[in-house]
């Protein structure tokens, strides 16, 4: 039976905000913070296909749900720079090829201490050759049989190269600590704010307080994780007061909900860039001056104000907007359709039909490329959007094609480019690969001076606003709605340490 | 020919449905663009992950040797494991089906007594108020698409009016019968109209036949006439639709199982099929094709049983 999603919402949304219109409720807005009650928070998942395996945490409902029941030696902060979590401190020697990690003094809910040992064997159970964990190529660069347990409370970590971010490949997705041995995780033991109660796949997840917590007990008594795919589903789940909590919700709800007293609506900025990307080892986009043309025939407020329904900001071709090592001083592109023309015509490119790549594997890409198309409409350059298959969008277009589009979570800077911008990287999609870019992002992880590492940063990033094939026109809010009585949900980007950062929140 | 004769001839030719079915799915799922590794990498499509994953999954072995090690488990129940989660394909098929059969059960108890008595009462009744306001508003039930429906009642009863819980999210079924009082409204509409109006039209020929009325003209009550002699014909051919409404219902209805957040097998459909993972894709089309093979071959019985004329064909 076709379905068709996208419709389907529109239409829900559209029909919701109709009968809401003029309805009131009494919960009492959020309090001072106080203690108790079980919070319901529906996120989108996998059906039966989740697991509870914090290290196969892919989806955002697993990387939640680790969050509650396990830590990583370090989490990414607000502006995205990692923040030590079980880790208290890092040391690095003279040439950042060896750390010394001290651990905080914290306990499994087994009551069992987290020991280097511990530590040493999450890591190994991640770069295991044999699996595919997703944190494993963040964790490729340590040399696990010269790391080494000091004392229980101490790890030194050995490393294949120097390398000065190494706090950022500790904050990693899915890098949790488990206890040493484990491999059964049907009923997972961590050393997070919750421990685990019982777990009904494709449904839901039941947790309580951890009262032992390293960093202070949580709130709430309970958390509980339900599974609702549709958004419409999800924000009716909170109308009715079935949950308090509802992750990931459309700028359209949003806008809708915003003045209304039945839910709050929690944006976090800078959680998701929205992007065309532009492969540079091919025709026509090889042509510099082409991609300098593609840059200035977006209108990104108009982006913006469409296609993210005003939930957003503006982007200036660079990754990572107000993130850690961010260049904020580049000047803001703007469009420009005359000289757009003129570098058109000077690429040849004049009366080209050039096919953008999309589909509905992100919410808002395909809207995004229809616009896009549209403004480049009497620049001499003709965009014809192409809808692929959404399951397979993303190792498509790292393949194939010249133009995608393209849509990432938050991340380091730094992790950013190793991902995707140096020639060995696994992600390149824009098949940026030059040798003087990765000698200053060999500088940039390898110097232990603070400013000569900005510089490079600062010349990497000069380099991409000016002639790289990523075309960031925008950074999206990270939407969630929330019952008003529902206290200390933070805004935070989304993937970040206070995202989903349940042990912080309370029912007023 | 006889009613086991006829039944074992069935059986054995919904075996090779069955076989068919499952063969030219596991076919078609890996004709589609991306395997199970591709999904499961998403938005970190790194070609090194994605071998591993497909070397941790088996996915590097040929693929006719995975579907022939997929079948031969096939006769002792094994339907092998899930490709992405690792927990076995028998774990997701009875998840799936706890609710998607409570719905469906529910809905058919009381499909076919009140689709039933519409039908009747409309046909005795033919061409009075009642049998034109019964066309009327089945017409127009029968036209509201399922999720368009679904829609509307949610906005209006679960979140406005919040009478009824508007989704059955995290919730137990069994515990909270509420819940599902949304989903077998909307379950309900379409099949109601269309089996009535089936009901109708095979009474009001029933009752005009020749045999109704030599009963009549032997001194047999009314009531008998209608309910013994004119209803079994009367019901032969609503018995098909049921039928088709069955296998409808039990293959997921998956618009509401989405709308009203319900776990059921069309859930677990779209779920898998978005994931490829081919085994739980392989476990619901044997499900499905037995139970369209079983359902359509319980019609035909009951029909023939019904209306032991009418010819059935093997």
């Amino acid at each position: 039976m076709p379905l068709n999603r996208r419709g389907f919402l529109g239409l829900t949304t559209g029909l919701t905000v109709v009968t809401l219109a003029g309805c009131g409720s009494g919960a009492a807005p959020a309090s001072a913070p106080r203690t108790g009650g079980r919070l319901r928070a529906a996120f989108a998942g996998g059906g039966a296909k989740e697991v509870l395996d914090p290290h196969l945490a892919n989806l955002f409902v697993e990387a939640a749900r680790s969050k509650a029941m396990f830590d990583k030696l370090a989490d990414l902060g607000t502006d995205v720079s990692p923040q030590p979590r079980l880790a208290e401190k890092w040391e690095p020697n003279a040439d950042l090829t060896r750390w010394r990690i001290t651990l905080r003094q914290a306990k499994f809910h087994d009551g069992k201490p987290v020991r280097a040992q511990d530590v040493l064997a999450s890591y190994a159970r991640i770069l295991d050759p044999n699996r595919a964990f997703r944190a494993k190529s963040s964790l490729a660069l340590i040399d696990l049989p010269n790391s080494r347990a000091v004392d229980d409370r101490t790890v030194e970590f050995a490393l294949k190269r120097p390398f000065g971010e190494f706090p950022n490949a500790l904050a990693a997705f899915g890098a949790y600590i488990v206890p040493e041995g484990a491999e059964d995780f049907t009923k997972p033991v961590g050393s997070g704010a919750f421990s685990f109660v019982s777990f009904e796949p494709g449904r839901s997840v039941l947790l309580k307080r951890n009262p032992d917590y390293w960093e202070g007990a949580p709130l709430l008594d309970e958390l509980e994780f339900v599974i609702a795919n549709e958004e419409s589903a999800r924000t009716n789940a909170l109308l009715g007061g079935q949950v308090e909590y509802a992750h990931d919700l459309t700028p359209t709800t949003a806008r809708s909900h915003a003045a209304g007293d039945r839910m709050t609506i929690h944006r976090s900025p800078n959680s998701a860039v929205q992007a065309f990307a532009m492969k540079v080892d091919r025709a026509p986009f090889d042509n510099r001056d082409l991609r300098e043309a593609m840059f200035l025939l977006a209108d990104r407020p108009q982006l913006v104000e469409s296609v993210l329904a005003g939930s957003g900001q503006v982007g200036n071709d660079l990754f990572g907007k107000d993130y850690q090592h961010y260049a904020s001083d580049l000047p803001q592109r703007q469009r420009d359709l005359d000289k757009a023309k003129f570098l058109i015509r000077k690429a040849g490119a004049e009366g080209l039909t050039v096919k953008l790549d999309t589909s509905t594997a992100a919410a808002g890409m395909v809207e995004a490329a229809t616009v896009f198309a549209d403004q480049a409409k009497g620049s001499g350059l003709t965009i014809e959007v192409v809808q692929g298959n959404k399951d397979s969008y993303w190792a498509d277009t790292l393949k194939n094609g010249s133009l995608s589009s393209f849509r990432s979570g938050a991340m380091p800077i730094e992790t950013h480019i190793a991902q995707r911008l140096l020639k060995g990287s696994g992600t390149n999609v824009t098949k940026w690969a030059r040798p003087e870019f990765d000698a200053l992002y060999e500088k940039a992880v390898s110097t232990s001076d603070q400013s000569a590492r900005n510089d490079a940063y600062r010349e990497m990033q000069r380099v991409l606003h000016a002639e790289g094939g990523y075309l960031m026109w925008g950074f999206a809010d990270w939407i969630v709605g929330a019952k008003p009585n529902v206290g200390g949900i933070s805004t935070a980007p989304a993937n970040t340490l206070d995202w989903a950062r349940f042990d912080k929140v309370w029912l007023g | 020919m006889t009613l086991a004769s006829y039944t074992v001839r069935r059986a054995a030719l919904g075996l090779v449905q069955v076989l068919a079915v499952v063969t030219l799915v596991f076919f078609l799922v890996e004709a589609l663009p991306g395997d199970a590794a591709v999904a499961l990498a998403g938005d970190n499509p790194d070609p090194a992950r994605i071998a591993q994953i497909r070397a941790a999954m088996g996915l590097d072995r040929p693929t006719l040797e995975r579907y022939a090690e997929w079948l031969l488990g096939l006769p002792q129940l094994d339907f092998g494991v899930s490709l992405v989660s690792g927990r076995p394909v028998a774990d997701f098929l009875f998840g799936g089906i706890g609710p998607t059969v409570a719905l469906a059960a529910l809905t058919l108890a009381l499909l076919v007594p009140i689709s039933v008595l519409v039908g009747v009462l409309a046909a005795v009744r033919e061409g009075s108020l009642l049998d034109r306001a019964l066309t009327s508003v089945s017409v127009a039930l029968h036209s509201i698409p399922e999720f368009a429906l679904a829609v509307v009642l949610i906005a209006v009863f679960g979140v406005q009016l919040a009478w009824l819980p508007p989704t059955a999210v995290g919730a137990d079924l069994f515990a909270q019968p509420a819940v599902l009082v949304l989903p077998l409204v909307v379950l309900l509409a379409r099949p109601i109209c269309s089996i009535s109006r089936l009901v109708r039209a095979g009474m009001v020929d029933a009752l005009a036949s020749d045999y109704v009325r030599h009963a009549r003209r032997l001194g047999i009550g009314e009531t008998r006439v209608r309910f013994a002699h004119a209803l079994p014909n009367a019901l032969a051919p609503a018995v098909q639709q049921v039928a088709r409404t069955t296998d409808w219902l039990l293959g997921g209805v998956i618009v509401v199982e989405a709308v009203f957040v319900i776990p059921g097998l069309g859930t677990v459909l779209v779920d898998s099929v978005a994931a490829r993972d081919l085994p739980v894709v392989q476990g619901l089309a044997v499900v499905f094709a037995v139970t369209t093979v079983a359902v359509n071959l319980l019609a035909d019985l009951v029909a023939f049983r019904l209306a032991p004329r009418a010819e059935v064909v093997a």
